[in-house]
């Protein structure tokens, strides 16, 4: 789970570049890390290849904060 | 034009789609040949190609399955690293007066002619984004602007192009990904054969120029819009007609 995280928020620091102690579980990409719609798929599109998962389209509609990503991750790998 | 990039264009055995894939090859392009069914008239453009001095494939798809053309642009990146320039050409005809007209015969059409774009781009657009820059051409038609008689399928797949090629510019703008539409008119191919001389007549009276358009006139569209001649053209169709329809 920590490791999960760990890499989940280097990636999102690195493509919403965003502070660090702003990604959180509980921080939604939209409205706290300022990701538009095409961030987030792009973002769930770099998941899907660091993690070697697919993510469904509506599994990724799904998805809307720090926290819901890395529970995916975690209970899809 | 187009050094190491690498184009796909569907339905490009032969026709409109052929012609692009020789253009674009022709100024520097790599090119994936993709075909439905006519397996030799592919391998023969991928052979006329190698025979200029380029780098072609052929990769079989129908447009209208997913998982098919997940596979095609996964083998696409797998061959040639990127996927910059997506044409899609892929297209058929079931022409019938509308009270004639079936069910399958209009949904046939919608879902190559339409659902194929849709499906191809998406899949497409997801390698472009990764790369912040892509150039996506779609192959609508005049009468998708016009209208015509005993096409009531194919206009609506090639009107629907037009309002596809504007929202997916809409989209992918941020991510440096150009999307536009050619509308050819009267352009003389296998398709167009299939029409008696009575129609062509008719046609050609409509036409300003006065003539048939050639499958080069479009490619070189094509070519215009993958190429950097183009930088600040998008969300818009470009009619290849010879003045038909103003």
């Amino acid at each position: 789970m920590a490791d999960t995280f760990e890499k989940v928020k280097q990636i999102v620091v690195d493509r919403l570049d965003v502070d660090e102690d702003k990604v959180t579980l509980e921080a939604s990409f939209k409205d706290d890390l300022e990701a538009d719609s095409l961030d987030v798929v792009e973002l769930v599109m770099e998941l899907e290849d660091e993690f070697d998962l697919e993510i469904a389209d509506e599994d990724a509609e799904k998805i809307s904060t720090v926290g819901d990503a890395v529970n995916y991750i975690n209970s899809n790998q | 034009m187009l050094k190491n990039q690498v184009a796909l264009i569907t339905g490009a055995s032969r026709g409109i789609g052929r012609e692009i894939a020789l253009t674009l090859a022709k100024n520097g392009a790599k090119v994936v040949v993709n075909y439905a069914g006519s397996e030799d008239k592919a391998q023969a453009v991928v052979d006329e190609i190698e025979s200029n001095g380029g780098e072609a494939i052929k990769i079989q798809a129908n447009v209208s399955d997913e998982s098919e053309v997940k596979a095609m642009i996964k083998e696409t990146t797998k061959t040639f690293g990127n996927l910059d320039i997506l044409v899609n050409n892929a297209g058929i005809t079931k022409d019938n007066l509308l009270m004639r007209m079936t069910e399958a015969d209009f949904d046939d059409v919608i879902d190559i002619n339409l659902k194929g774009v849709f499906l191809c781009t998406k899949a497409a657009s997801r390698q472009m984004m990764k790369q912040k820059s892509g150039r996506i051409i779609n192959l609508s038609s005049v009468v998708g602007i016009s209208g015509n008689p005993g096409q009531a399928n194919y206009v609506s797949a090639k009107a629907g192009v037009i309002g596809l090629t504007k929202t997916t510019a809409k989209e992918l703008a941020a991510r440096n990904i150009l999307v536009n539409a050619i509308a050819p008119g009267f352009i003389a191919t296998d398709m167009t054969e299939k029409l008696d001389e009575a129609q062509k007549e008719q046609m050609l009276s409509l036409i300003p120029l006065n003539k048939l358009g050639k499958t080069e006139d479009v490619a070189n569209v094509a070519l215009f819009l993958a190429s950097e001649q183009s930088n600040y053209v998008t969300g818009q169709t470009i009619q290849v007609d010879g003045g038909m329809v103003m």
